[in-house]
């Protein structure tokens, strides 16, 4: 088997003294610097040495998306701001944004991280990383590019949007690998098939598909239509960005690279850590990192860690892939519902189009869900009676799945709005 | 004897209608018969033009969803009773109609119908057991 860094297949032993060791590191350090952690410690009672064992972690407090808006923009950097030599940030869409800084260490560890992810999806040295994240304060683009070269890959920064030149250049340069967001691989695929370029005069042999939940069902719809194997990777601005886990050949969960994170999984309404297995909001603590280290981060991601070893042969804790987030669940009438299910239930349904938007709005005091779904010219009858069949068999197929009844909206092609990045899957008209 | 109909489909908004006759004008199609089926979300436009393969191409290439069905012509005496007559023959050959429509143009001195039926055979065979003109597509299209 093939890794990047020899620590990834560590035995469990030496990998949990060296966690220990920098988790102690890691709060002592925070304690000293940090004003916020030394406040939220004191209130715990921490006194520096407490951390005895990696159970002891259990002890410490949460830090959510709001302490770094309230710390905004660098109240949490624990080193001085001329030891940071990058920053980058969130969008901001909900609120302020979320600013990270990154020492130059911070930047070597996190590109060893992203080769890894490479590796792990098959990628050696001589292949051609067509990086298709957005390139800027967002993570996604600057961090798969170091990674690349830092395997030693040759790197195409071609950051999102501009999809046919895109397609045009994959041709032309032979790209092996792509890193995108699982919905804009899907608008490649689409702008790929009007430019009459089929998956035999590319060369893509992988997909590093992150950034944003994706259903079982999406990605074999992307591996056929690319021809390529698609990789989860996952990762978040605040803990590092891309290159948290990735999934290795076996696609049964994602290695989280646990020399530097250490993962929990909590109940997230109250806070307790769940019994291994079970699945709840991921949690990290970051013990690998100088500028902006982060204790127990509240991700609202939802996942569960999968216990026991890997056929790969790395050691690093697996994690379920990511199928939604406390955030995004939608309580429509009391039943919670992920933009995920809606989409793993449509791609059951053969000829509907992975293009897709639920619109939530309220009608006196219920909760009306509305599926938009595009209508492809295999699915397209000439009579009413087959269409609107097809529209009922898709709200029963949703109404047993999900147990919550939905009105389906059948759009013409390519009126939903396509993604250059992370796609929007709800649009929430409820004034509430 | 069946007849080449191109269906779209359009959702309910200001201005598709007047894409799709757009898009046809710029190919130099000429539309002999039309309808639309609606729901209140979207419709079905149903067209008989002069050049189907043209057409389809045109409003593919467009990015319009579009879909080909076969229908029957058929001339039908223009005077009080004259569909009646047609539909008799059809009905005693337990033929289900699914949707009728008419044409602009006239053939002669009948008016021209529409028809769009599942068994579509069946349905031309009685038609012209009873005596009644099916035109081939290539009339249809030329009129």
């Amino acid at each position: 088997m093939s890794y990047f860094n020899p620590v990834e297949v560590l035995d469990r032993e030496r990998l949990e003294q060296l966690q220990l060791e920098r988790l102690r590191n890691t709060v002592d350090r925070l304690y000293q610097q940090v004003p916020f952690y030394r406040g939220k410690l004191d209130e715990v009672g921490y006194r520096p040495g407490d951390i005895k064992s990696l159970e002891d972690l259990r002890k410490l407090p949460f830090t959510t998306k709001d302490d770094l808006r309230e710390n905004y923009p660098f109240g949490l950097f624990a080193v001085p701001l001329r030891e940071i030599v990058r920053i980058h940030a969130s969008s901001g869409t909900t609120g302020k944004p979320t600013v990270v800084g990154y020492t130059a260490g911070d930047i070597k560890m996190w590109a060893d991280l992203v080769a890894r992810t490479i590796v792990a999806a098959g990628g050696t040295k001589d292949d051609i990383v067509h990086v298709a994240y957005g390139y800027g304060l967002f993570t996604g683009g600057l961090g798969l590019h170091y990674g690349a070269e830092l395997l030693g890959a040759t790197v195409l920064p071609m950051s999102g949007g501009n999809t046919k030149r895109q397609v045009r250049l994959m041709v032309d340069f032979g790209s092996t690998i792509l890193c995108c967001t699982p919905s804009y691989a899907l608008n490649i695929a689409e702008v790929m098939e009007e430019m009459g370029v089929g998956k035999e005069d590319i060369k893509l042999k992988s997909g590093i598909f992150g950034a944003e939940p994706w259903s079982a069902e999406m990605r074999a719809q992307i591996e056929e239509r690319l021809g390529l194997s698609a990789h989860d990777i996952y990762g978040l601005s605040e803990v590092v960005g891309p290159g948290v886990s990735i999934e290795c050949g076996e696609k049964n969960g994602l290695h989280v690279f646990e020399d530097c994170f250490i993962p929990e999984i909590i109940d997230p309404a109250t806070g307790e850590v769940l019994p291994p297995g079970e699945r709840g909001e991921l949690v990290f603590t970051n013990i690998n990192k100088e500028g902006m280290a982060l204790l127990r981060y509240r991700t609202r991601d939802i996942s569960r860690l999968i216990p026991g070893p890997c056929p790969c042969g790395r050691t690093h804790v697996r994690m379920e892939r990511v199928t939604g987030r406390t955030d995004d669940m939608l309580i429509i009438r009391g039943v919670n519902v992920f933009p995920s299910q809606v989409e793993a239930v449509l791609m059951q349904i053969p000829g509907l189009s992975p293009h897709y938007q639920l619109v939530v709005d309220r009608v006196g005091s219920l909760d009306v869900l509305e599926v938009q779904v595009e209508v492809s010219p295999e699915i397209f009858s000439d009579e009413i009676k087959e269409l609107e069949a097809l529209q009922q068999r898709i709200a029963d197929e949703i109404q047993s799945y999900l147990g919550v009844g939905v009105k389906v909206r059948l759009m013409e092609p390519r009126s939903i709005q396509r993604s250059e990045g992370k796609a929007v899957r709800v649009i929430d008209r409820r004034k509430i | 004897m069946k007849v080449r109909q191109i269906s779209v489909f359009l959702e309910n908004k200001s201005g598709r209608l007047l894409e799709v006759c757009r898009c046809l004008a710029k190919a130099g199609i000429n539309i002999r018969a039309l309808s639309i089926a609606e729901t209140a979300d979207y419709g079905v436009l149903r067209l008989i033009v002069d050049n189907p393969d043209l057409a389809m191409e045109s409003l593919s290439r467009e990015l319009f969803t579009v879909s080909e069905t076969e229908v029957i012509a058929v001339e039908v005496p223009d005077r009080p009773g004259g569909l009646a007559e047609v539909l008799q023959p059809l009905y005693e050959a337990n033929i289900n109609i699914e949707y009728i429509y008419c044409f602009v143009e006239k053939s002669g001195e009948s008016a021209l119908v529409v028809f769009r039926v599942e068994q579509i055979d069946q349905a031309i065979g009685a038609l012209q057991r009873a005596g009644f003109t099916v035109l081939p597509g290539e009339k249809v299209y030329s009129i």
